[in-house]
């Protein structure tokens, strides 16, 4: 018998993130799967305006600690928290978003609750009631099916891998008053660039690399921008200090799986691969034909980036214009 | 200040990655092993913590025999010790597990800061240093590019979703690394051969008093390793001219793949 699933939310300003609709909805697959109960765990200050919204996704129960010592991630003290509730609830299986605040929490959950965790997932199936969790390791060259064994099975979903379900659900809520225990962090200020579009949870992701000659990324930061996406980088161009450390995509950087990955003078080394192979749809624009990018791309274009992407973006005007 | 920097030895990311016969492991015939890149980076910062503040870096890794050639790299960058503990369950291990073995190893060990990589980048788990860090009792801040040490206290700024998120613990810590926290020195010649002198513990799970059985099964057991589809290259676009091709790829994406 299942005690059901419990997901927790994650909510930056008050705006859940992207990836916690993905764990929402791939929590109420799992719980229909082992029939029980999806519950949602809201944690924040002030979070009364979006404490009811998981019940779009399938919520039967969400649980809300609205709490001043929560307001920022905090590893301590969100893993106080909800090892209490773990301990209150007895789930089955723990699920969150795998971004940088879900893998430090789960990580942590895991050695405080004795409890195994699959980070990163792609995939999550039921078998016999027990979770079979499928995970890229070594950079995406190989996926393991991991079984977990104990109690809460832990899952983290790799942010754009799961699809966003909506679903309706009972969503009764339930105010927790728990304090946050002991702690040791302490939190001194938040630089966010406001505006920019994640690079992980970006549907649309533009990259440039070595081919771009140079710091100025203007060409390919309008096509971003025109499809809403981000732009991402290999590692050389973040070498040469034409972007920064945070846009880089590949196994020293981000993993991304955007719908749609363009990649611009980019050659396609296996590390860079590493970060951006389980897009859905690649493309690539590049003047060597030989260049390894393309044996990956499901769309080419053999030539040089600046003529071609200025021409792509004018025909993706004409298309959105209607 | 004493600092403790946990490494694991991985295949060079170049290296194929087959899957061995038992569908549960990898090859390793072909693979080319080196320090996890992630690691290299918490050895560099370790390694200007101790310039600045004193103190001396320990390197600490559990695995297989092979991995004391990791453990000799870290040194002749310029570490002063190393330990290795053995461990024959090592392959069988999850990242709770190995966890387990480093806390019992650092239970007699005297550290002001741990600095771990914030992945490993054969199993990708992001969950050892801060699994560590819980057995300890200790905090942990991931995801660290820049960090400032006075007063027994540690500033770390960590990267999130879109920024930077700038916090502080007391020592002792634990923080895992993030790429752009610095570039990694190369190991000179004068520090490979310094290294030869530098005492390197090689260890058993008994001799950190912990048993295997202490250990167990993984909770997190691979029960299958598959290769991920191939992606077969698609369609080069070819046209008269560099607008007809442009217009014939936008056409693809918004009709045939919809993603546009
Ligand atoms: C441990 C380790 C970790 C690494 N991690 C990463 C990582 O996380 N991410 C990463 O990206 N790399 C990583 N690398 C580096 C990787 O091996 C490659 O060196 C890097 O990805 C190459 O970047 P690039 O494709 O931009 O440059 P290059 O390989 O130099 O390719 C540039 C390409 O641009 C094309 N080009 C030039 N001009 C134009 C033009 N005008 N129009 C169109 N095409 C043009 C060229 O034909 C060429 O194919 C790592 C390497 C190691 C050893
Ligand atoms: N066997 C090991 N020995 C020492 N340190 C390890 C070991 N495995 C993982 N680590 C450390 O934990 C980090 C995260 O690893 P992982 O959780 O396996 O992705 C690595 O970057 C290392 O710093």
């Amino acid at each position: 018998m299942s005690n059901g699933v419990i997901a927790i939310t994650e909510q930056s300003e008050g705006v859940f993130r992207k990836v916690t609709y993905e764990a929402l909805s791939e929590g109420k697959r799992l719980a229909e799967n082992l029939g029980c109960n999806l519950t949602a765990v809201v944690l924040g200050s002030g979070i009364k305006n979006i404490s009811d919204e998981p019940c779009k996704y399938g919520a039967d129960k969400i649980i809300v600690v609205d709490n001043q010592a929560l307001s920022e991630y905090m590893t301590d003290a969100h893993t106080n928290v909800v090892a209490d509730i773990v301990n209150k609830e007895n789930p089955s299986v723990l699920i969150l978003g795998a971004s940088s605040q879900g893998k430090d929490l789960s990580a942590r959950l895991s050695a405080r609750l004795n409890a195994p965790l699959a980070m990163d997932c792609v995939e999550v199936r039921v078998e016999n009631g027990n979770i079979i969790a499928t995970r890229p390791i070594y950079g995406g060259k190989i996926l393991a099916d991991l079984a977990l064994e104990g109690k809460p099975q832990i899952v983290a979903v790799r942010p754009n891998a799961m699809s966003i379900v909506e679903s309706s659900g009972a969503g009764e809520i339930e105010k927790l008053d728990i304090d946050v225990g002991k702690t040791d962090l302490i939190f001194v200020e938040k630089q966010l660039d406001t505006g920019k579009v994640e690079l992980t949870e970006a549907d649309v992701v533009v990259s440039g690399g070595r081919g771009m000659g140079g710091a100025d990324f203007s060409v390919i930061e309008k096509l971003a921008e025109l499809l809403g996406g981000a732009v991402g980088a290999s590692r050389s161009v973040v070498d040469e200090g034409w972007r920064a450390a945070s846009d880089q995509v590949g196994q020293t950087g981000k993993v991304v799986s955007p719908n749609l990955y363009i990649a611009c003078g980019i050659s396609g080394a296996i590390q860079h691969l590493a970060g951006m192979s389980t897009s859905k749809v690649i493309v690539a624009v590049n003047k060597d034909a030989e260049a390894p990018i393309f044996s990956k791309a499901d769309f080419g274009i053999v030539g040089d980036l600046f003529e071609y992407i200025p021409l792509i973006t004018e025909e993706i005007k004409k298309i959105k214009n209607g | 200040m004493e600092i403790i920097v946990l490494l694991k030895q991985v295949p060079a990311t170049e290296s194929f990655i087959g899957i061995a016969d038992d569908g549960v492991s990898i090859k390793t015939e072909d693979v080319k092993w080196v320090i996890n890149p992630y690691d290299e980076f918490a050895v560099e910062e370790a390694l200007r913590i101790k310039e600045a503040h004193g103190g001396t870096v320990t390197i600490i890794s559990a695995g297989p025999e092979r991995s004391v050639e990791a453990i000799k790299t870290a040194l002749a960058m310029g570490a002063d010790k190393g330990m290795l503990i053995k461990n024959p369950a090592a392959d069988n291990c999850d990242g709770l597990g190995i966890a387990r073995i480093l806390a019992a190893a650092l239970k007699n060990i005297k550290f002001d800061l741990i600095i771990a990589g914030q992945r490993a980048v054969d199993d990708d788990n992001f969950q050892v240093g801060t699994a560590l860090a819980e057995f300890l009792s200790i905090p942990n801040i991931s995801l660290v590019i820049k960090e400032e040490i006075a007063d027994e206290k540690i500033r770390c700024y960590r990267t999130v979703e879109g920024g930077t998120v700038v916090l502080e613990a007391p020592l002792p810590a634990l923080f895992t690394t993030q790429k752009g926290l610095n570039e990694p020195r190369y190991a000179s010649l004068p520090g490979i051969m310094k290294a030869k002198r530098k005492p390197l513990d090689i260890k058993s799970l008994l001799d950190i008093g912990i048993d295997a059985s202490e250990i167990g099964e993984p909770k997190a057991k691979v029960l299958a390793m598959k290769l991920p589809p191939e992606r077969e290259g698609g369609r080069i676009i070819k046209g008269d001219s560099s607008r007809s091709i442009a217009a014939e790829l936008v056409n693809a994406l918004h009709e045939e793949a919809k993603v546009i």
